[in-house]
């Protein structure tokens, strides 16, 4: 299925999880300073491990930058 | 100074934008005495250099995640709970802007995004005109500070209507902290000696020819505003005031000619 992450396309096996999706990606240890929207929907981190993310989704995986 | 529940000894807040290195960030942060900086969340990129949250760790400074970029109350609404989940922290400095250019305050989409965000439990510190009306509509939808902007983020321009900045400051007991603008110390001084209780800075830091010097002497301005405030400054007069007696003035002297 394809997903949109960061404005890219991106090819997951149906059923993957937020957070086997936020593994894919360069983030750093810990998940320090990271946030997920599905849709622009918040996804707590408590719920990363069972929300499968959806076929079409647009996810946004946002990192702790300098800024302000 | 205290916002919310938390008392800080520091009345210098650092934004952390337009640093070139994470090391020159760790100074500034040393210089500056700061207890509180900002903080933003961005799409995840393979280039980023390093863990700015690292830096903030080492530090034990608190964490002040901003909304910047958000145009609209709905986008800065969903990025506070980003933030809130990214941060482990319910504070925010809540930016909405009208434009890109100007990059001011969108006053009715910020209140709008005020008061949602305070209506989910969130301490909000929002980045306003320096408008008092505006400024007490925040106040009435709870946000936890006013933060109003002395000239556009950025600009360098310091505090160009100071006698607005007053009566922010005249009719609230919310702490007010100045906001963007700031160039250089005297403008940090200057703040405090209007009555806020703490500034603000970052490019003013971060893109000085010396950031961790300019860090110091901003450290300085701020303290040396609020000492001014204390102490209580003369009034301004149109016409000098003699600091010498013209009692026993010689009999040499000749009286000034009248005019």
């Amino acid at each position: 299925m394809t997903v949109t992450v960061n404005g890219e396309p991106r090819q997951l096996v149906p059923g993957t999880t937020v957070a086997e999706l936020v593994d894919q990606l360069d983030v750093p240890a810990g998940h320090r300073g990271v946030a997920v929207a599905v849709d622009a929907e918040v996804v707590p981190r408590t719920e990363w491990d069972t929300t499968e993310v959806p076929d079409g989704a647009r996810v946004e995986i946002l990192v702790a930058i300098q800024g302000g | 100074m205290q916002i919310a529940d938390v008392r800080f000894n520091s009345r210098l807040l650092l934004g952390t934008g337009g640093f070139t290195s994470l090391d020159t960030l760790g100074e500034a942060i040393d210089a500056s005495g700061t207890e509180l900086v900002t903080v933003a969340l961005r799409r995840v990129s393979p280039d980023a250099r390093g863990s700015i949250m690292d830096v903030l760790d080492r530090h034990g400074v608190r964490l002040l995640p901003n909304t910047a970029g958000c145009f609209t109350a709905r986008d800065a609404v969903t990025t506070a709970r980003l933030a809130r989940e990214a941060f482990g922290t319910d504070w925010v400095k809540l930016e909405v802007i009208g434009d890109d250019r100007t990059l001011l305050p969108d006053g009715p989409q910020l209140l709008e995004a005020a008061e949602e965000l305070v209506d989910e439990g969130f301490v909000v510190l929002p980045y306003t005109n320096d408008d008092p009306i505006l400024a007490r509509r925040l106040e009435e939808v709870g946000c936890a500070a006013i933060m109003p902007l002395g000239s556009p983020i950025g600009s360098g321009m310091g505090i160009r209507n100071p006698y607005n900045l007053s009566i922010i400051r005249d009719q609230t007991e919310l702490p007010v902290i100045l906001d963007a603008g700031v160039g250089t110390a005297s403008d940090a001084a200057l703040a405090m000696e209007l009555g806020c209780d703490a500034v603000l800075c970052a490019s003013a830091i971060s893109r000085a020819e010396e950031p961790v010097a300019m860090a110091t002497a901003i450290r300085k301005g701020v303290e040396a505003g609020i000492e001014a405030r204390r102490a209580g400054r003369i009034p301004r007069r149109l016409y000098a005031e003699a600091s010498t007696t013209f009692e026993g003035v010689p009999g040499y002297a000749h009286a000034p000619t009248e005019r």
